[in-house]
């Protein structure tokens, strides 16, 4: 198993947000979780990437108990994401911005901060590289001084993504990656989404846009009130009588 | 690069100002102000470190300011330990408390952080006050002894000690220049900008707090060690909430998360000061408005207001240099 929950639960006070969630990714290929609003997707999110303690079960990475790891330790683990609204440093430029994703992968400290020494030297011209290597593969090439504040949303999302990249992570969890960009950009997203797998860089995505999801995801999970409704293909979600009352409707799949 | 070359030369021209000002002015007044101004800012830088780069307000800052001048001075004076030794062991001492109260104190966040860093700075006030056998409560310590002779050089005289804490202040300025411009540095600062995000990209935030925290309380020990052997008489007064306040304003006014900020809000506040003193205490109720204007208006004061119109020209001077290509391109092709 590469990355599974095993009865996941998170309570907060009376309301059970993500309710026994049994989920499994696949390693090698695009995961995605959808839901209604609510349902609970991006505090399954905050469970696995540490931010949040479950209130029971496990998440278990390439064999090792991770539950109650904190967030660094999990990064550090290979384990990227991102999150629903974007936490950039508006008002540094987009090679700040990135070159501190490395930053998991160095050791310098302040001793060799003081004494500006070799390995400080080193760090900082591997941490560069990254940068620019991430930035190129996100489509960013020579966006490295402009001003985030100054960039659009959509770019914005890059920037996010190239970040995430930036920690050397075999998995990454984007959560709505595509919200607010318009038809267009979300296909050079999915676009970017398929180049990462490419890369041998699992993805796990949470996403409303059902067009997308469906033309892109390998395996879908359904969550609802916090509990996993059905798992399976494309197809074999669209075609879920559980799913479609509760979530897709009639003309949700366009 | 040419940019660089700029900053660097402006950087060394003010440095020798600060070396050959003792020959251009002879004021043993002005010697005072200006040392005193050197020791503030290292306090100064302290604060900026912690509040201005990685975003934790710190309001015990006089407290360690405290714990440095009266750890020298309760060294020296009733132990009659040797300067030097005295100068270590009150930084040791001040990094020791800072550790264990930044320990606690960075379980908190935010307005939080600064309530409790608040209540920790009053109580190391009352601490100084109420335990008269060790500090000498009101009354203070007297006669706390100046460094001793370096061979040839003397610390006596108002020249001598503007060049000693000259010294002391550029050695700040290089640790904070170091500092700040390492990864150390862009971890801090990432922390400022989301500690969320910071975790999530693999940063032990507590850890490089901590580290933070505890720098900070160096450089207010360091500062309050330098003016304890220059005033010579040290009195509860220098770990009150008004202290904080003081390094808080220089910070402000200069800009917070700025590197020369420091100096620029230290010497201008004090020379302002200086210029108002007959007003005393009143001096504040022109401080207060101006200090609300800066602050509304230019967040990142003095310097960082002067950033930002120097990036708002060099945009204009790009509009402008980019407009005239493309009319004189339209010029070539019509
Ligand atoms: N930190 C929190 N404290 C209390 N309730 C929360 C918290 N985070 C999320 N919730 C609640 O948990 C439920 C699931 O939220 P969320 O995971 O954000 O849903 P989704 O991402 O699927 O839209 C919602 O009812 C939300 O109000
Ligand atoms: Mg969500």
């Amino acid at each position: 198993m590469f990355l599974e929950t095993r009865q996941l639960t998170k309570q907060f006070g009376g309301l059970v947000a993500v309710d026994h969630v049994n989920f499994s990714v696949e390693k090698g290929k695009i995961n995605a979780i959808i839901g209604p609003n609510g349902a609970g997707k991006s505090t399954f999110f905050n469970l696995i990437s540490g931010f949040y303690p479950p209130s029971s079960g496990q998440v278990m990475f390439k064999g090792q108990d991770i539950t109650r790891l904190p967030p660094n330790k999990i990064a550090k683990l290979g384990i990227a994401r991102t999150f629903q609204t974007t936490h950039l440093f508006e008002q540094a430029n987009v090679l700040d911005n990135v070159l501190i994703g490395f930053r998991l992968r160095t050791k310098s400290n302040l001793i060799d901060a003081l004494f500006l020494t070799k390995r400080l030297k080193r760090e900082e011209e591997q941490s560069k590289e990254k940068a620019f290597e991430v930035l190129k593969f996100v489509g960013l090439t020579n966006m490295e001084n402009k001003i985030v504040a100054n960039i659009s949303q959509e770019e914005k999302k890059r920037v996010a993504i190239a970040l995430a990249l930036a920690t050397e992570p075999e998995i990454i969890f984007l959560d709505e990656p595509a919200a607010g960009i318009n038809p267009e950009e979300t296909e050079g997203l999915a676009n970017l989404i398929e180049k990462i797998v490419q890369h041998n860089i699992t993805v796990c995505l949470i996403e409303h846009k059902m067009k997308m999801v469906m033309n892109l995801a390998h395996k879908i999970m359904v969550l609802n009130h916090g509990k996993k409704i059905a798992e399976g293909t494309p197809e074999e979600i669209q075609n879920n009588e559980t799913v479609i009352k509760a979530y897709l409707g009639g003309s949700a799949i366009a | 690069m040419t940019a660089r070359f700029k900053h660097k030369a402006v950087v060394l021209s003010i440095v020798l100002l600060a070396l050959l000002l003792p020959f251009i002015i002879q004021n043993d007044y002005f010697f005072h102000i200006m040392t005193l101004s050197f020791i503030w800012m290292i306090g100064v830088y302290g604060l900026n470190l912690i509040a201005g780069y990685t975003g934790y307000l710190s309001l015990a800052h006089a407290g360690f300011f405290a714990i440095g001048a009266y750890s020298l001075g309760i060294l020296t004076v009733k132990f009659e330990i040797h300067y030097w030794l005295a100068f270590f062991l009150a930084c040791a001492i001040t990094c020791i408390i800072g550790l264990v109260i930044g320990l606690v104190a960075l379980q908190t966040k935010e307005h939080f952080f600064a309530i409790y860093t608040l209540c920790v700075g009053y109580i190391i006030y009352l601490v100084i006050d109420k335990w008269e056998s060790l500090t000498g409560g009101v009354r203070g310590l007297i006669g706390i002894p100046v460094p001793p002779d370096l061979g040839p050089i003397s610390f006596r005289s108002p020249v001598s000690q503007y060049y000693f804490n000259l010294f002391f202040l550029l050695a700040a300025i290089f640790m904070m220049y170091r500092i700040v411009h390492s990864l150390t540095g862009r971890t801090l600062i990432a922390i400022r900008n989301s500690e969320e995000l910071a975790q999530t990209i693999g940063i032990s935030t507590m850890k490089n707090k901590l580290v933070s925290f505890v720098l900070s309380t160096f450089f207010a020990a360091l500062s309050g060690i330098l003016y304890a052997s220059f005033i010579r008489f040290i009195g509860p007064d220098i770990s009150y909430i008004t202290m904080t306040f003081d390094f808080l304003i220089f910070l402000l006014v200069g800009g917070i998360g700025t590197l020369s900020g420091p100096i620029v809000g230290t010497l201008l506040i004090v020379w302002i000061s200086q210029q108002l003193q007959f007003l005393q205490d009143y001096r504040m109720l022109i401080f207060g408005p101006l200090l609300t204007l800066l602050i509304i208006f230019y967040p990142k004061g003095i310097v960082g207001g002067i950033f930002s119109w120097k990036m708002k020209m060099q945009e204009k001077k790009k509009r402008l240099s980019m407009s005239a290509k493309s009319a004189t391109q339209r010029a070539e092709e019509g």
